[in-house]
């Protein structure tokens, strides 16, 4: 019951997810959103690592699906954050609920 | 004879679960601390404890290169560039930054049944069960063995997807000349 095994890493996964989910709907800073998707990407790590082991373990594929999702969410992450900072430069503020120039 | 040590074994938990617990406990409290925290510095070391709780769970899963990756790469790097750009962005008082927008209370329900469901799918799921007998011994060898043979595609495409975006996060990033 308490061992953890592959329902518990799953359930820690949706967790960690569903906590990022909230972040990125309701929070006004634009930087905090970012760092709300990071924690959704690493909620998704650990459910292919958890996959990997408990289902998969004799080879590491959802390892190196990891590794990739690290990649890119590093990519991620630099672009996002070059995009806030001239945001920054341009409207002098981060709030998101300042940025309707796309609206109509 | 079984059902006595089941009995026995029951009440005090072995310490790879023990710490299990403890490991998700702390990460999940962490990244509750990132939403709840009024002060997005306070919420980006919040953000920093959970990428180390969540190499610790890598480390539970045997997955020791990863965890290895994960406390270089989330831990490093991405924590200074964040903290770097949350002070390049700051204008006046910090205390009160990380304030929730309109949506707080639509995005609370939307997240709940977002949660509800997937952890319904999860319970109600039907998981083989396997045993962890084929286990591969060194994960970094694994890897390298995929990355540089099957893969090696993919691992050239994510070499130049990351040399592109060091490049456009400089562009994007500059000053302007008026």
């Amino acid at each position: 019951m308490f061992t953890p095994g592959l329902i518990h890493y799953l359930l820690l996964g949706t967790i960690l997810f569903t906590i990022g989910l909230y972040g990125v709907l309701s929070k006004r800073h634009a930087i905090s959103v970012l760092l709300c998707i990071e924690l959704m990407l690493n909620a998704v790590n650990i459910n292919l690592v958890a996959f990997n082991k408990f289902l998969y373990s004799s080879a590491l594929l959802g390892q190196l699906f990891a590794v990739f999702i690290i990649v890119v969410a590093a990519a991620e992450v630099a672009i996002g954050l070059a995009i806030c900072i001239a945001l920054f430069r341009y409207k002098g503020t981060l709030d998101l609920d300042k940025f309707d120039l796309l609206r109509w | 004879m079984e059902t006595t040590r089941v009995i026995l074994s029951f009440p005090i938990p072995d310490l790879f679960t023990l710490a299990f617990w403890l490991i998700a406990g702390i990460t999940v409290l962490l990244a509750l601390g990132v939403i709840f925290f009024k002060n997005i510095v306070h919420s980006a070391l919040c953000l920093i404890g959970t990428f180390l709780g969540v190499a610790a769970v890598y480390l539970t899963l045997e997955a020791d290169y990863l965890g290895l990756v994960q406390v270089l790469v989330y831990g490093g790097a991405v924590s200074v560039l964040i903290v770097f750009a949350i002070m390049l962005v700051q204008r006046g008082s910090i205390r009160e930054t990380n304030l929730f927008g309109r949506l707080k209370y639509k995005a609370f329900l939307i997240a709940l049944v977002v949660f509800l469901l997937l952890s319904h799918l999860l319970w109600r799921g039907n998981w083989p069960q396997t045993d962890a007998a084929g286990a591969v011994e060194n994960s970094a060898e694994g890897l390298a063995g995929l990355m540089l043979n099957d893969f090696v595609m993919s691992f050239e495409i994510a070499a130049v997807l990351l040399l592109v975006a060091m490049i456009g996060a400089i562009v994007v990033s500059r000053e302007v000349k008026k």
